[in-house]
């Protein structure tokens, strides 16, 4: 009973019978064997895959635990990986590493300025997370095209393709990338304070300036990591397939990232956050997809799925329907839910 | 903003009401004229009337989308929903041999059940409308997937005669069947905004729900019925997109939300629910089809810069409303 209650219970069942389903069609599913000192593998691809939208993921978490929404995730990819492919090009030796640091710098620092300027929106000036981040979506989308010219930049440079392809002590260097920051952000999150006082502001942002927490810095900082997790995942997505697309690059990964955090357990709420969850709801997804080819349903029905699953998981999460299936009345709206639906960093007048 | 404040509190009551749409007004003129003084052609009245013709559908949407912003709501499922609508119609009527005298009633049926459905969840469930509508926008690009991944074009002479028809109001000016049918939704917008029982409570629903429900005025209905007018209003944006392009396709409007939510904020309704006024999205609406035209005019710029000048200029109205809000309280 108790496993049964545990949080992640869910996700991870939920996780192992898709990959059974998978293992069952295809029987060489589980298996996983090494080339070239290569780890090679339906599992390794499904999490090599799925790095970007893990990193993205991780980011959204960030963000949703706060109380906002970050919808501007897919534009930052495509911006990313336009601006690293159009400074590589620029270069006389494409394969320089020098260079290519270099453009993957510029680009991590342009996604960074995004960021941030999401977080001062939502932070200074008040505008909900909603539409602030919808500002930059859509005119993210333009700006990715003004960099690449409308054109699919084709870049052939080496050390570039590691990032999203590359290999170090025989995984994918793109897995480690991810694992790295998700060890990163549990460590700063979970080993000191920050991470309750993200949940703070989340749960209550009145409640949390009134106590001293620096709400505005905050917000603004998560914007900008989220901001900087979809830079590295337009850089995966960019370097393996080794072009920049300012139209398709990260087209839709928003839904797929809200989907992951909101499989994970983490509510749209704000104010609780679950890291773990939300890296086994990014695998689900990824999962998902793979055994949509495998099983031979049409890949165009995926996009139909998860629009299905993700009113799904947000209609179990509703409270109403909650109190409502087990039969009594449901609160209308309990204080703390009604701050929550008004979030306000502002200081008194 | 703090620039702006001598002026704010220069305007006093209820003229501060009518602030934005003011704003919105100079912008337009200011816009115009300096597009009448750079280019030659620009002043023909033709001009002024295509951009009622090639944003008709977008007026029509942008109005449905009023209703849900004045109740606070936000719509996210417009664009997708239009490009459903063009796809049913092209599918029915070109694969299928459907009259269009019976797509067109379904078409509108489907856009109208399936906002009804989307406000039903807002409202019972209390999902926040964003990420509803979110869904929704993905599960209409999905159907649309379903339907065809190719565009299908429309041959049925009555969607052909619609989009070639010209209504002639002078020696060298005409009006499309699309714009009289988007002014006559602006018209009845606005009688049922203004004038109706129901209006009034779109309102109240947007100036507090618990209040409006201590009133004793019917809060579920007014909000389910909103998200069915805006679904609605992008099938039927649809219809008159399919007189446009003659064509269905699952990539139609992609990015119309921003657009719709753009001219609303632009024509002065507030985010938050609870003041605006029809009239002043179609000013919105304006606006953003003048922005195109000069794009256009000028030949040298890519199109990408309009939605980055829409960005902007919803970030700047959004800004101005922070501060008008920040001086009212």
């Amino acid at each position: 009973m108790n496993l049964l209650r545990h949080r992640l219970f869910w996700p991870a069942a939920v996780l192992l019978v898709l990959i059974g389903v998978n293992t069952a069609v295809t029987p060489g599913f589980l298996d996983i064997r090494t080339q070239d000192g290569h780890l090679y593998g339906s599992l390794i691809d499904i999490v090599r895959f799925g790095a970007p939208l893990i990193l993205i993921s991780l980011g959204m978490t960030l963000v949703i635990a706060t109380g906002g929404i970050d919808l501007s995730v897919g534009s930052v990819v495509a911006i990313a990986g336009a601006l690293a492919c159009l400074r590589i090009t620029g270069q006389s030796d494409q394969a320089e590493t020098l260079g290519v640091l270099a453009a993957v710098g510029v680009a991590l620092a342009l996604t960074a300025v995004l960021g941030a300027w999401n977080g001062v929106l939502v932070a200074r000036f008040g505008i909900q997370p909603i539409v602030a981040t919808l500002i930059l979506m859509v005119a993210g989308r333009g700006v990715a095209q003004l960099i690449t010219e409308g054109q699919i930049i084709t870049v052939n440079s080496p050390p570039y393709k590691l990032i999203g392809g590359g290999y170090w002590l025989s995984l994918p260097l793109s897995v480690i990338i991810a694992a790295g920051v998700f060890a990163l952000i549990a460590l700063l999150t979970r080993r000191t304070a920050l991470g309750m006082l993200l949940e703070a502001v989340g749960g209550n942002p009145t409640a949390a300036r009134l106590t001293g927490v620096r709400a505005r810095g905050l917000v603004i900082t998560v914007y900008v990591v989220c901001a900087l997790c979809a830079g590295v995942a337009g850089l995966m997505i960019s370097s393996n397939v080794s072009a920049a697309d300012g139209n398709n690059a990260g087209l839709w990964i928003e839904l797929d990232a809200i989907l992951a955090v909101v499989i994970g357990g983490t509510a749209l709420t704000g104010g609780r956050f679950h890291l773990t969850g939300t890296v086994l709801g990014a695998l689900i997804i990824q999962t998902l997809a793979t055994t949509i080819y495998t099983v031979g349903v049409p890949p165009q029905t995926t996009l139909l799925f998860k629009a299905v699953v993700v009113m799904a998981v947000c209609l179990i999460q509703s409270p109403r329907l909650r109190a409502r299936l087990r039969g009594r009345r449901a609160p209308r709206t309990t204080p703390a839910t009604a701050d929550r639906t008004e979030p306000s960093l502002e200081t008194p007048a | 903003m703090t620039a702006l404040a001598p002026v704010l509190t220069g305007v006093r009551g209820a003229g501060r009401r009518y602030l934005p749409v003011l704003a919105t007004l100079a912008l337009l003129a200011v816009m115009y004229t300096t597009g009448a003084v750079r280019y030659e052609a620009f002043g023909h009245p033709q001009v002024l009337l295509n951009l009622f013709i090639d944003n008709a559908f977008l007026l029509v949407v942008a109005v449905g989308m009023t209703f849900v912003l004045l109740t606070g709501g936000i719509d996210l499922s417009v664009g997708a929903m239009l490009a459903l609508s063009t796809m049913i119609s092209a599918w029915l009527v070109t694969v299928h041999g459907w009259p269009p005298a019976l797509v067109i009633p379904l078409v509108l049926a489907v856009g109208a059940l399936a906002g009804a459905g989307m406000g039903a969840i807002v409202h019972y469930f209390e999902v926040q409308p964003f990420i509803v509508t979110l869904a929704g926008m993905f599960l209409a690009r999905g159907l649309c997937h379903l339907i065809s991944i190719d565009s299908i074009s429309i041959t049925d002479p009555v969607y052909t005669d619609l989009a070639q028809t010209r209504v002639w109001l002078g020696e060298d000016l005409f009006v499309s069947v699309s714009m009289l049918i988007a002014l006559a939704v602006v018209a009845v917008a606005f009688v049922v905004l203004h004038y109706t029982r129901f209006g009034r409570g779109v309102y109240a629903v947007g100036g507090g729900e618990q209040p409006a429900l201590m009133m004793g005025l019917p809060v579920a209905r007014t909000k389910i019925a909103v998200y069915a007018i805006s679904g609605l209003c992008s099938a039927l944006g649809g219809v008159l997109f399919t007189f446009y392009m003659l064509s269905g396709y699952s990539l139609h409007a992609v990015g119309t939300e921003l657009d719709a939510i753009a001219a609303v904020v632009i024509g002065g309704t507030l985010l938050t629910g609870g003041s605006g006024f029809v009239l002043g999205t179609v000013l919105g609406v304006l606006v953003l089809g003048v922005i195109q035209t000069i794009v256009n005019f000028q030949g040298d710029l890519n199109s990408w810069w309009t939605k980055i000048v829409v960005g902007a200029l919803l970030l700047a109205f959004i800004v101005l409303q922070r501060a008008i809000g920040r001086r009212r309280t």
